[in-house]
């Protein structure tokens, strides 16, 4: 398996990055860790004319405190994630999700901005993201911008991020005190992506859940926040007959995927059941 | 194009032309005729192409030989010190941890940088972090008992140097 | 003894883990080039027109090869080893299989032109740019499909898609007598998937020839390297067969998959032959699962009667097997008589009968994989056997003890003649499913489950008690069936001046640890250290000949052939010992590595002896120089291995996920040389069986797609995929190989697959499923739990 022919620059600044890509336009890919990229070029399902590596770039790599969030490089690994301790108090499901990513080796060279902006319908990050309500920083030529997560996926392998845009930082509101997570994933057997995956942060004051956030990923085309159950969720003190019936629709009024490891019945049922699993270890 | 690239590779410097689309074990096997490193697989699946970047695992078949200029390098002929064999070498050999060898040094690198992290890992642990890693001869059994034995030899000479 | 019986480490595993294993890909020749094979994308489909003008033009290309070059250089097509013919007498169906093909494509990845260039970068870049025209065709990948009226033709002078029709057994009426008279009949629509072998060493063979000597040399991944020179000089090229020296170095795992010969071998010797310099080819993993042979991939409708005490009166089975597009080398033996012959299995049955149907489809060939038809025949006996326990409301292990066949030595007792043309070694069946019992606690197991069930649990218990027939085999027994070939095995002992030995074997060792066991019973025969010993395999230049490894037969077989040579070379150790210690023949013994006169302390030592067979200066006369023998053994029967495996398994109620909890395999491979490797070749058997039960499969389409050609489509099992397994061994040695063994390679692979799935149907009964087709996914059964 041997890639199709390209000529390869590192920038070692994000500024470097961005004139690098304004440069070469169209025919240019960001590289990041690699392990969406490098797997599809060596099929040659991708051809970019120059990659330019962000690999080095250390102002990308982080994961900082920032008061009332936690803001994360966009070139911070899975592992950077599994092994940082700023993912307590309703985070936790960050950890967790970073956790269930691939296998170490991925997870050693996979970063979240790479694994967001190619926006794989199975990959994990995104519903997590979405329970998060987090924001995505970007930088192109026209500046800088914040996109909140539920406007970033736009679909199947689709996001709102612009040509000639870099993703520099997400950036995770800490949600109310009293908050807990959890992200469960049932997994595609063979490649271990999501068959379904729900990131579940539920808040609760008093024995009745306050606020609810669903994220789902893996069910449908894209990625999406199941607002159907947060709202059946709110106000209701969580046991697990209440759970169940909040998360009962759980894939509704989404186009559910369907391949030979789950039809879209099954997707849809395990949607269900994830949706639950999530919710009550998150309660 | 080409780039130029530098790494030191089990503690030797090397420096290499490359064209950008060669793949890191294409040049460990045939540039560097390093070919205890192995290809198992197109999708980045199953573990045999495993080397030690910077002290991480990590596959070298879903990386480019420019991607490593200036990191550091251990791969599995690089396990062995001064004719001594690592532990891990050890345990796969005690514990008949390998048939046909083919998956063995990816193997063993995931197993030395888990041991570099958890030095008393549970059997669960260890399958869960062999997961990247894909054996059709062994079933797995008895590469968990051998990196269970390389994980009780290294605590114990961990105890003794202390001692 | 000092090492047979004992876990002596293995003695190749130093190079393999200090990165110094030597694997085919890891060689580099002189001046050689690449090759890429440009692949179909298609299952069926004429091929209008294939244009390389461009690709010629392409960096680095040095020749682009199609099959218009190879038919007009006069090339024959891939033979296969084995004939069967029709019910009816008629030779069966063997159509050509081209190394190239020239009009038609037959099935996803068939071979259509091979790039050869300077680095493998430019031939797979060039093969870009190849156009080919393909007009597609409709496409047939279900073998029982295949057969049906109408179904599109893989091979125009194959009616029907028939290869063969076959029969094997009672008389067919007799059998339906049987089943007409009895109490109660159990009757199971089975499918046993197609697998694909994913041995994680990729093929790779590289050409060479050499214009100044005339030679040619292979460098293979081949479980055979005589066997596919053999094929490849006198059915494929036509070259002189001493000219031809086939290598196999370390290979990384076989299981079936390395056996046979595959065009891309044929494909690099021509080929640099014309072109003068050595060619590599690597398979990617994608090629792999479309061009390695896979396996199994039989339909089957099987009926087992019962009379009231619930003794088995008679069974009847119908079986499709699917063998692929093209024949591979051993395809046409693996669903008759490696699948018919074992429908015995370990019980006293008493009326057999199966008729089977073999098709071509537009899929992969398929042949052997770890197993080989036994798999087949196990998992259809051991599924109606658990299926009939609930039908009748019998527990499963009531319903086997009450039909095991008795034990039996072969020696005191007779071998077990079988309705299915076999005759049993020797067996103790039932003692060896009590231990398995044992293991696994079985009453205790029953307790658990209902207070489980009672939680909302479904945990669920399964058996499999199997036979199989290992050892292949007495040559004239399998030329009768249909073998092109002899099936025994060489061995040379070579007692070198010194007093080391060197053991030239035909078996091939990828991963079973030849040279550690061979060497272990050679030292002991010998009474020598087993450092001095050395097992060279694998190069047709250094060994005499061989048919290889499968089967599980290169101990049984392979080490009895050494143990002749053995047994040559202490005979003629007695000659000289005599004339040395100046005795009488009959008054020398040998023992413990020197020969001594009996009831005396007069001996003359090992090394002593050896440096006189090779400085004879005061030497027996008439008695030639050296020590060096080569022998052929042609086994007297088949050996037996068998088992009883027990797999327990919960069933999560929500998903349908099963995890297995623990797995016991009890087996009894007779006698045993070395249990670490015997103990690890179960355990890679069991993953593999157990990866067919729950996980594996290949997935044709309605258009002959094999869509799950990846690993991220196709699941392997991975290590938290699996428990620990809990294994012990029963030995009853074989009676008629001089080692007493009977082989261990299979065994894990053909009793573990109906163990797993009779215990999810065990987990799923509050739910009254009785039969669900492999692999168990979770999302199979989690629908049968909805409906
Ligand atoms: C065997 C295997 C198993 C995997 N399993 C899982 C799994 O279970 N779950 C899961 O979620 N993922 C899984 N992945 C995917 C993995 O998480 C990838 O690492 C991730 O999707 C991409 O991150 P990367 O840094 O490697 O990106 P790259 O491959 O470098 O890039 C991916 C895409 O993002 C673009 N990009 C990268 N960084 C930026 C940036 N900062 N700004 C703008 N664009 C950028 C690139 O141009 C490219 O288009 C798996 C991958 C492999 C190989
Ligand atoms: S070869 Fe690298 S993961 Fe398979
Ligand atoms: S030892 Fe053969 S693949 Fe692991």
């Amino acid at each position: 398996m041997i890639p199709a022919k390209f000529d390869y620059e590192r920038a070692g600044s994000v500024d470097e990055a961005l004139t690098m890509l304004a440069q070469h336009g169209d025919s240019a890919k960001i590289l990041a860790g690699g392990h969406s990229l490098i797997p599809a070029m060596k099929l040659r399902l991708n051809q970019p004319g120059v990659l330019i590596d962000i690999g080095r770039i250390k102002e990308l790599r982080y994961i900082k405190d920032g008061g009332d969030h936690v803001a994360i490089g966009a070139g911070a690994t899975h592992d950077d994630i599994l092994n940082s301790d700023h993912f307590g108090g309703g985070l936790e499901m960050w950890t967790e999700a970073a956790g269930m990513i691939g296998d170490p080796q991925v997870r050693h060279k996979g970063t979240l901005g790479g694994s967001i902006a190619h926006a794989d319908p199975a990959a994990d990050w995104p519903a997590v993201l979405l329970a998060s309500d987090a924001t995505i920083v970007v930088k192109g030529s026209g500046g800088q911008r914040e996109i909140a997560s539920s406007d970033f996926f736009t679909g199947f392998y689709m996001t709102d991020l612009q040509d000639g845009e870099l993703i520099l930082e997400i950036r995770v509101p800490k949600p109310p005190a009293g908050s807990k997570s959890s992200y469960q994933k049932f997994m595609q057997p063979a490649s271990r992506f999501a068959i379904v995956g729900c990131a579940a942060v539920i808040t609760m004051d008093g024995g009745s859940c306050s606020r609810a956030r669903v994220g789902m990923t893996g069910v449908a085309d894209g990625p999406y926040r199941a607002t159907n159950v947060e709202d059946a969720l709110t106000g209701k003190s969580l046991d697990e007959g209440a759970v169940e019936s909040a998360c009962a629709d759980a894939a509704e009024g989404q186009s559910v995927m369907s391949d030979h490891f789950a039809s879209e019945g099954y997707r849809e049922h395990l949607a269900r059941v994830y949706a639950k699993r999530a919710v009550m270890a998150a309660s | 194009m080409s780039v130029r690239i530098q790494v030191t590779i089990n503690g030797q410097s090397r420096e290499a032309e490359v064209e950008p689309r060669t793949l890191l074990v294409d040049f460990l096997r045939e540039h560097l005729q390093l070919t205890g490193t192995h290809v198992g697989c197109d999708t980045s699946s199953c573990g045999a192409c495993n080397i030690l970047i910077d002290g991480q695992s990590a596959k070298s078949c879903t990386m480019l030989a420019a991607q490593v200029d200036g990191s550091e390098i251990i791969t599995v002929e690089g396990l062995a010190q001064n004719g001594n064999l690592h532990p891990i070498q050890e345990g796969f050999k005690e514990e008949h941890g390998l048939q046909c060898g083919f998956c063995t040094p990816g193997m063993m690198m995931t197993a030395v940088d888990l041991l570099n992290h958890n030095p008393d890992p549970s059997e669960s642990e260890i399958r869960h972090a062999l997961e990247g890693n894909f054996c059709r001869c062994t079933g797995y059994h008895n590469i968990v008992r051998s990196v269970q034995y390389a994980a009780k030899k290294i605590r114990e000479s961990k105890k003794e140097a202390v001692a | 003894m000092t090492y047979i019986g004992k876990s002596v480490k293995r003695v190749e595993d130093k190079r393999f883990i200090t990165g110094k294993g030597n694997y085919t890909d890891d060689i580099v020749l002189p001046g050689m080039l690449h090759a890429f094979i440009l692949r179909s994308p298609h299952a069926h489909a004429r091929i209008n027109s294939i244009d390389i003008s461009e690709a010629e033009k392409a960096e680095g290309v040095v020749k682009i090869y199609t099959g218009k070059d190879i038919a007009e250089s006069g090339v024959g097509g891939i033979p296969t080893g084995w004939q069967v013919n029709f019910k009816n007498g008629d030779t069966m169906k063997e159509p050509p299989h081209p190394i190239l093909v020239t009009d038609k494509v037959l099935h996803v990845g068939d071979n259509i032109a091979c790039v050869i260039a300077e680095t493998k970068q430019q031939a797979k870049d060039a093969s870009e740019l190849i156009e080919v025209d393909y007009e597609l065709l409709d496409a047939v990948s279900n073998p029982r499909d295949a057969a049906a009226d109408g179904a599109p033709l893989v091979h125009d002078d194959a009616p029907n898609n028939i290869c063969f029709d076959w029969e094997l057994g009672n008389p067919k009426e007799e059998v339906d007598a049987a089943l007409e008279g009895a109490h109660h009949i159990t009757k199971l629509e089975l499918r046993n998937q197609r697998v694909v072998p994913n041995a994680i060493e990729p093929r790779c063979a590289i050409g060479q020839y050499e214009d100044s000597t005339g030679k040619y040399t292979l460098y293979t991944t081949s479980q055979n390297p005589h066997l596919t020179r053999l094929l490849m000089t006198a059915f494929v090229l036509g070259i002189p067969e001493h000219k031809v020296r086939v290598v196999a170095p370390d290979v990384g795992g076989g299981f079936g998959s390395k056996i046979y010969h595959y065009a891309e071998e044929a494909m690099m010797i021509w080929a640099s032959q014309r072109i003068g310099r050595p060619i590599k080819w690597t398979s990617d993993r994608s090629e792999a699962f479309m061009t390695d042979a896979h396996g199994r991939d039989h339909v089957t409708t099987a009926e087992m009667g019962f009379d009231k005490d619930g003794k088995i009166v008679g069974l009847r089975v119908n079986t499709h097997a699917n063998l692929g597009a093209y024949l591979s080398t051993f395809a046409p033996a693996v669903p008759t008589w490696l699948h018919g012959t074992l429908l015995q299995g370990v019980y006293t049955t008493p009326k057999i009968h199966i008729d089977l149907v073999a098709t071509f489809t537009h899929t992969t060939p398929v042949d052997a994989y770890r197993g080989a038809g036994r798999p087949e025949a196990t998992y259809l006996l051991e599924r109606l056997m658990d299926t009939a326990a609930l039908e009748m409301d019998m527990d499963p292990t009531e319903l086997r003890f009450k039909n095991f066949i008795p034990a039996f030595d072969g020696v005191e007792q007779e071998g077990y003649t079988t309705q299915v043309a076999l005759q049993y070694d020797s067996g103790n069946y039932e003692t060896v499913f009590k231990r398995a019992l044992e293991m696994v606690d079985y009453d205790n197991f029953r307790k658990e489950q209902e207070e489980a069930r009672k939680n909302g649990k479904y945990l669920g218990i399964g058996f499999s008690t199997y036979i199989e027939a290992c050892g292949i085999a007495p040559s004239a027994v399998v030329g009768a069936l249909g073998a092109r070939a002899g099936l025994y095995e060489v061995g040379q002992v070579r007692v070198q001046p010194t007093g080391k030995v060197s053991v030239f074997t035909g078996a091939h060792s990828h991963g079973q640890g030849h040279e550690t066991t061979f060497a272990q019973v050679v030292a002991d025969r010998f009474g020598i250290p087993l450092e001095d010993v050395e097992i060279i395999h694998g190069d047709s230049d250094s060994v005499a000949f061989g048919m290889g490894t499968y089967g599980s037969r290169s101990l049984a077989v392979g080490g009895s052939a050494i143990v002749k040579s053995i047994d040559k070379i202490i005979e003629k150790g007695n000659k000289i010992a005599a004339h040395k210690l100046e005795a009488s023949e009959d008054d020398i013994e040998f023992a413990e590595g020197k020969w001594t006169v009996k009831g005396t302390d007069k001996s003359i030592g090992f090394g002593d002896v050896a440096l006189t067979a090779y400085v004879p200066h005061d030497y027996p006369e008439g008695v030639e120089p050296g020590l060096d023998f080569s022998s052929f053994y042609d086994p007297a029967n088949f050996t037996y291995p068998n088992g009883a495996h027990i797999a327990v398994v919960e069933v999560d109620k929500d998903t349908g996920k099963v995890t297995l909890k623990r797995f016991i395999a009890v087996d009894d491979v007779g006698n045993v040389i070395n249990p670490m490797i015997v103990d690890g070749q179960i355990h890679g058997g069991l993953a593999q069986g157990i990866g067919q039960a729950l996980h594996e499969g290949a997935i044709y389409d309605d258009f002959g797609q094999l869509v799950n050609a990846s690993y991220m489509d196709y699941t392997m099992p991975r290590a938290d995929d699996l428990p620990s397994f809990e294994i012990d061994r029963i030995e009853t040695p074989c009676p008629h190989n001089p080692l007493g063994v009977k082989g261990a390679g299979e065994a894990g692979a053909i009793g573990s697959t109906p163990a797993v799935v009779n215990a999810v149907m065990d987990a799923l009964r509050p739910h009254g499923i009785k039969n669900l087709e492999m692999p168990l996914t979770p999302e199979r059964v989690w629908q049968a739990m909805q409906s």
